[in-house]
């Protein structure tokens, strides 16, 4: 019985660990050599394409409603303690420090990461990895790197523009509709939000969410069993596993930037 | 080894898992011929298409291409032989994300730095050589299965490399398409001087081009030599190969307990 | 779609970006003038700082000229000593110049209120790292209901 459940917690720390290790070979083997810049930037430009722009809209329209939320909660809240005049720094620094990363890793791991996962365990599935390998083309290269570095490109970009978006909605809703003075949401906010401390380090952390969700979903697609069953089940665990890989993550991040 | 093999098998062994694929097996492919390769479905025939171009390694023996052992090549060298074969998939495997056309200059496109006319000037040629010339700007979900097989081929001609490996080329095609595949098949190997290795189980039309057969079934070779001596042969194995012989020594059903036994279970 | 309407929204996608980190690094965020190279330290000894935290404002007549560094404890005299990073662009303040911990509204955050002494012939200007000298403490609501009722008791 105990015995079992040793062997229990054993062989999923081995199967965890290696499967860690193959992560870390296939990230390595496909980023190791140096990219071939006349090759690679259509690619790239391509991926960039299809995991940014097209998550440009769920990420502005996401950003604008969370702003307007944290508007109109913190109004609420602020205005009990006639302290209505901190709406400014309470919706900037929401947004910058937690909310902007994490909700913009969250859904970029939904729209971006399950495609790039389904995609790329499809075309396993369908032996294109394969015959590209026989072509004598790196799929590593030519089909995971472009991926990847679009990832890692992009989710931080679209995290800024989500904190912007957010900031502006909170505006929209505190200022324009509930009429806090404008001068003194952006003054206070200015006031109250630093560059390096903040936006920096808001920017560092969806950097680092970048890398893990990207990696993620990359992986469990280039390691799904290539059946249409596999494909379902590698697409469910990109979101699964990036999720809380991202909310452990932040966790840890935080308590080392804000913490003291 | 011999000079005029390209591919050369030396005493291969390979298991997926406990399962034995293959048991000792050797065999040679001479450079510039047409080699069929035959036997019962699941016995491992895209398994030493894949063994050949190093996706796979084998448990024991080693795998000559070209002088070379592919087996036991680094990443650099093995993607440098892979350079000098190539494969068309059982599946077609066709990029989806790219027409017909893209397909086809993929490999070109990769290796070679050349002027866009000429690629498309060679990417054209090819497809007309397989009747697609018409259906260059199609999309991969557009073709039918057969023609997706006839795309796949033209791309693995793309860059007349030495060595050709088809996995079941005629599965899906109309007789006058098999027609041209067989004659194209012989065309390419004679005025290119490739050598090509073709899977199949159309005894026939593949007996009608090759210039050597193997047969295989239970981990091993059973039979090998031209076409005319495998129809003469009077073993029993490839006598029932040949004819489609249901019962007889080779087996068509996938190791098993008796079927009695089995099915007791079911009944009690 | 083609290439160059895929390149096109990409450059457009990249700048919106850039675009939307300059609004928060220009608009949102004080640039952190201040934590750079363009301020200089004074430092301060008070009894008690109450409330008082690192990078809360220093203020002359309102206007934040600087933020609290660093707040530690100085262990000869154990009184609070708090390093403060004012903004080169306000220099000069003579050494008479008093400094106090003021809170903002009733419950709101505290700062530091720097008062300039007299300008006289003979009195020096702060220079960086000096400390200045005259310092009132934080008000301390607990002391002062206790002073409340310790002068009622002593009137009676
Ligand atoms: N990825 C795999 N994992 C485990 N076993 C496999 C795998 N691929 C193939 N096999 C096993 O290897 C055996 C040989 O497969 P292979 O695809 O080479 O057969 P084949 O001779 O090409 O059959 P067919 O004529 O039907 O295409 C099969 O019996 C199959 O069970
Ligand atoms: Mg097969």
């Amino acid at each position: 019985m105990l015995l079992d459940w040793f062997a229990g917690i054993g062989r999923n720390g081995i199967n965890a660990t290696m499967t860690l290790g193959r992560a870390g070979i296939m990230l390595f083997n496909a980023l190791w050599s140096l990219p071939n810049i006349r090759k690679n930037t259509p690619l790239l430009i391509k991926q960039l394409f299809v995991v940014g722009v097209q998550s440009l809209a769920i990420i502005i329209v996401s950003g604008l409603f969370i702003g307007m939320v944290l508007g109109l909660q913190g109004y609420t809240i602020l205005v009990g303690y006639g302290a209505e005049n901190s709406l400014g720094p309470m919706v900037a620094l929401s947004l910058l420090r937690e909310l902007g990363p994490v909700v913009t890793a969250l859904l970029f791991a939904g729209r971006a990461g399950s495609a790039l996962t389904a995609e790329i365990g499809l075309m396993k599935a369908t032996e294109q990895l394969s015959s590209m390998e026989l072509m004598a083309v790196d799929p590593l290269r030519r089909v995971i790197a472009p991926r990847f570095w679009a990832g890692v490109l992009s989710m931080p970009l679209l995290a800024l523009m989500f904190s912007a978006v957010g900031i502006l909605g909170g505006h929209l809703v505190g200022v324009e509709w509930l009429g806090v003075d404008s001068g003194s949401y952006w003054s206070v906010m200015q006031a109250a939000v630093d560059l390096k401390d903040d936006v920096m380090n808001g920017f560092i952390k969806s950097v680092a969410f970048a890398f893990v969700v990207t990696w993620i979903a990359i992986f469990r697609g280039y390691d799904c069993i290539p059946t249409s069953e596999g494909i379902s089940k590698a697409t469910t665990q990109t979101v699964v596993h990036a999720s809380l890989a991202v909310l452990g993550l932040d966790f840890v991040l935080t308590a080392l930037m804000f913490g003291e | 080894m011999s000079a005029e093999s390209i591919v050369e098998l030396k005493d291969v062994t390979f298991k997926r898992g406990e399962r034995t694929i293959y048991d000792q097996i050797s065999l040679d492919i001479p450079r510039g011929k047409v080699v069929a390769v035959m036997g019962p479905s699941g016995i491992g025939k895209t398994t030493l298409l894949r063994l050949i171009a190093g996706q796979i390694k084998p448990d024991l023996g080693d795998i000559y291409f070209d002088g070379e052992v592919i087996n036991k090549m680094g990443r650099n060298k093995l993607y440098e032989a892979r350079k000098k074969m190539s494969m068309l998939f059982q599946s077609g495997a066709l990029f989806t994300e790219m027409s017909v056309f893209d397909n086809i200059a993929f490999p070109i496109r990769e290796h070679c730095k050349l002027p866009d006319d000429i690629i498309r000037s060679m990417v054209l040629m090819k497809l007309n050589s397989v009747g697609l010339r018409g259906a260059a700007d199609l999309m991969p979900t557009e073709l039918s299965g057969g023609m997706a097989r006839r795309a796949a081929l033209a791309r693995a001609i793309a860059l007349d490399p030495a060595l050709i490996m088809y996995d079941e080329p005629f599965a899906g095609q109309d007789p006058i398409s098999m027609g041209v595949l067989i004659r194209l098949i012989r065309e390419l190997n004679d005025s290119l001087g490739l050598t090509s290795i073709v899977v199949s189980h159309d005894v026939s039309e593949v007996m009608s081009i090759a210039d050597y057969a193997y047969i295989m079934a239970n981990q091993k070779i059973i039979g090998q030599g031209t076409p005319q001596q495998l129809l003469k042969s009077d073993s029993p194995l490839i006598h029932q190969f040949m004819s489609g012989e249901a019962d007889g020594p080779v087996p068509f059903h996938y190791t098993a307990e008796p079927i009695e036994e089995q099915m007791q279970e079911v009944f009690c | 779609m083609n290439n160059r309407k895929i390149e096109v929204l990409v450059g457009f996608f990249i700048a919106a970006g850039i675009a939307a980190f300059l609004f928060l690094a220009l608009s949102v965020a004080n640039s952190g003038g201040f934590s750079n190279g363009d301020s200089y330290r004074l430092s301060a000894k008070f009894d008690n700082i109450g409330g008082l935290k690192v990078r809360s404002p220093v203020k002359v007549g309102g206007v934040v000229v600087g933020r609290v560094a660093e707040i530690k404890l100085d262990t000869n005299s154990f009184m609070a000593e708090v390093v403060m990073d004012i903004s080169v662009d306000y220099k000069d303040f003579p050494e008479t110049s008093s400094i106090s911990i003021l809170t903002a509204g009733l419950l709101g955050e505290q700062y530091l209120g720097l008062e300039p002494g007299f300008m006289m012939e003979g009195i020096e200007t702060l220079k960086p790292g000096d400390y200045i000298q005259d310092t009132k403490s934080a008000l301390v609501l607990e002391e002062l209901i206790g002073q409340f009722l310790f002068s009622q008791g002593g009137e009676d």
